[in-house]
Parts: C-alpha cells; sequence; structure tokens
C-alpha cells in the first residue's frame, strides 16, 4: 500500500501534462477580450473628417444601431476589409468610421479612391478615442446599438465568413431599436 | 532536513524578478518618487500589442501611447490603483503582468503557498519516517530471540 503512494507523484505528473498539452493551442492569443461590452461608448469631442469645423461627440451616434469602425490609410488590412464595408453600406447597414492616428487629407482621398461606406467619420489623430476604446490594432469594428451601447467588438478585417457570426446580433439589435416600446422599457428599468 | 531548506530558500531565491530600467529621458518627473512609480507601472504594465512585452520595453506605437498616457495620469496626481484601473477598464485584465487578487485567481495566486506546504509536510514527515526506528521492547526482544531460535533448530 505503501509503495503505490510513491506513484503519486508520477501520477500528478502527468495529469498535469495531458491537462496542460489539452491546452496548447487552445488560447487565442488574437482577439483579447473587452471590457467595454455592455458598457456605453466612451465620451469624445473630435472633429468630423469630411469636414473639419463640424465637432462630433457620442451624442451623434445615437439612433440606429451601426458598426463603429477604428480604421486608417497605413493599415492595409483596412484596406483589405474596405470592399466588403461598401457591400454591407449598400446592404443598408449603418457604419461609422473612426479615422485612427492618421491624416484627414489622407483619408479623403482614399475614400474617393475606394469609395465611402461611412455615415461620417471621426478624426481621432492622436489616437486618444482609440485608447478609450482598448483599441491595439486597426481594424477593429464595434457593434454599437442604438442607445449608443457597445455590444460585440471584433479585432481583424470584416469579411463575409466573420460578418456571418456577427450578423444575427446585429439583426437582433436592428429588430430591438425599431420597436420603440421596448426601448423605452428598457431605459425604465436601468 | 537542512538540506531541504536549503533547497527551498534557493528556490525562492530564483523567483524574484529581474528588473530591466525605463528610458526616464522622454519622461521628465520634478521628483523622485514619481519617476519610480513610473518605471514601476511601465514594468508591471503589458503591452495589448505585443503579447510578451511590457510597457517599458516595447517599441510598438500602441506600447508608447500608454506610457504617455501613465505619464499624463501620474503628472496629473492619479495613484497607481486608479492608474491600472483605468487601463484595466478599456483592455481588461491582459494588461496586468501582475494579476489582480479575485475570486477568479485564487487559484494562481494561493496554489503556490498550497504547494509549498504540501512539500513542507511531505518533507517533515519523510524525517520522522527515519527517527523513528524506536528500540524493541521487552516482549519484541522475547519474540526476536525465539524466531531466532527456531531458524537456527532447522
Amino acid at each position: 500500500m505503501n509503495r503505490l503512494v510513491l506513484f503519486v507523484p508520477v501520477l500528478i505528473f502527468l495529469a498535469l501534462g495531458i491537462l496542460f498539452f489539452a491546452g496548447i493551442g487552445r488560447e487565442n492569443k488574437e482577439v483579447l477580450p473587452s471590457p467595454l461590452i455592455n458598457k456605453p461608448f466612451p465620451n469624445f469631442i473630435l472633429t468630423q473628417v469630411e469636414e473639419g469645423s463640424k465637432q462630433l461627440t457620442q451624442q451623434d451616434l445615437i439612433g440606429k444601431p451601426m458598426l463603429v469602425n477604428v480604421w486608417a490609410t497605413w493599415c492595409p488590412t483596412c484596406k483589405a476589409e474596405h470592399e466588403f464595408l461598401n457591400t454591407l453600406a449598400a446592404d443598408g447597414i449603418r457604419i461609422v468610421g473612426i479615422n485612427y492616428k492618421d491624416d484627414d487629407a489622407a483619408a479623403m482621398q482614399w475614400l474617393q479612391d475606394y469609395g465611402n461606406p461611412y455615415e461620417f467619420n471621426i478624426s481621432d489623430p492622436d489616437g486618444m478615442l482609440g485608447l478609450e476604446l482598448g483599441v491595439y490594432g486597426a481594424p477593429e469594428t464595434f457593434l454599437v446599438d442604438g442607445e449608443g451601447i457597445i455590444r460585440a467588438k471584433h479585432v481583424g478585417d470584416l469579411n463575409p465568413r466573420v460578418w456571418e457570426k456577427y450578423q444575427p446580433q446585429f439583426a437582433l439589435m436592428r429588430a430591438a431599436a425599431s420597436r420603440p416600446e421596448e426601448s423605452i422599457s428598457d431605459k425604465g428599468s436601468e | 532536513m537542512m538540506k531541504s531548506y536549503l533547497i527551498a530558500l534557493t528556490m525562492l531565491l530564483f523567483s524574484s524578478l529581474s528588473l530591466a530600467l525605463v528610458d526616464g529621458h522622454e519622461y521628465p518627473f520634478d521628483n523622485q518618487r514619481d519617476k519610480d512609480r513610473f518605471a514601476q507601472l511601465a514594468e508591471e504594465l503589458r503591452c495589448p500589442k505585443c503579447q510578451n512585452q511590457n510597457l517599458a520595453d516595447s517599441n510598438a506605437p500602441i506600447a508608447k501611447d500608454l506610457r504617455n498616457k501613465v505619464y499624463e495620469q501620474i503628472q496629473a496626481g492619479q495613484s497607481d490603483e486608479e492608474i491600472v484601473q483605468y487601463l484595466v477598464d478599456r483592455y481588461g485584465d491582459f494588461v496586468r503582468y501582475k494579476p489582480a487578487f479575485k475570486s477568479y485567481t485564487l487559484v494562481l495566486w494561493l496554489s503556490p503557498v498550497v504547494l509549498f506546504v504540501i512539500a513542507i509536510i511531505v518533507f517533515v514527515r519523510l524525517g520522522r519516517k527515519k527517527e523513528k526506528a524506536a528500540p524493541l521492547t521487552e516482549e519484541e526482544l522475547k519474540k526476536l530471540a525465539a524466531l531466532k531460535q527456531q531458524a537456527s533448530d532447522k
């Protein structure tokens, strides 16, 4: 009986070995969970890319559910997803852009060259709004509901495969927004 | 017994962190205390973009932004906890190299202590077993003599 006890360390070692081996590669290192989910979009006062004199705040987002897309002309992946954003916009999906650490003139040129899927673009040359949003690499896309609450975040490019994952959630957000009495009762419970 | 303590001590020595220095030139402070705090925070906060580097080591633009933010907040008189919380609220617990002591990190924080205690118990018990070779009682001696007799009779 006592002899069997000697095998306990080996068994523990084997058990841990199996556990760690099974865990290897499971963690998705590309995507960090965002603590901003279900939190209101952060406050900001920034200008609009298209109209440098126009000031925008978080109030300008409230209305229809939208995608808030963080992009820049220096970001190759943003170029890769741009065509798909155009498609989404053509399907009637509201997209608001945050031009992240970029130059307004370069951004305007880009929109002229590749099409403009955005309702408007928020100019964030210093990346300060990006920091508030926990952005660590463009492109990033937030699903924001009609009341300005962040509901999901995607890091990396949007494409048909990724959109398949978010589309049902976005459809639900749109459905909720089009039923005004529900959103009023939501507000009452908060 | 002595040996096991020595081994444990040696292990403790190697567990301490080696600290690198932050390039302080970019961030002038008017007192040593804030300068040290900045260096400490830049060591303990992790760059979100570059997985295994802290803010002090990373050259990524985002790390620079976060360093600037930490600097700004120290200058604004925020406490270390407030600054860490500010970043955790935006980037998640990922930015801490020193995990918070919370219910879901209990295993992480306590398992080394628990294992250490178990190890000490095991060492102590192994040590005791050797000492336990107590002298035989009168009765046992008689029994032993009888057994010897029996063996030699055969």
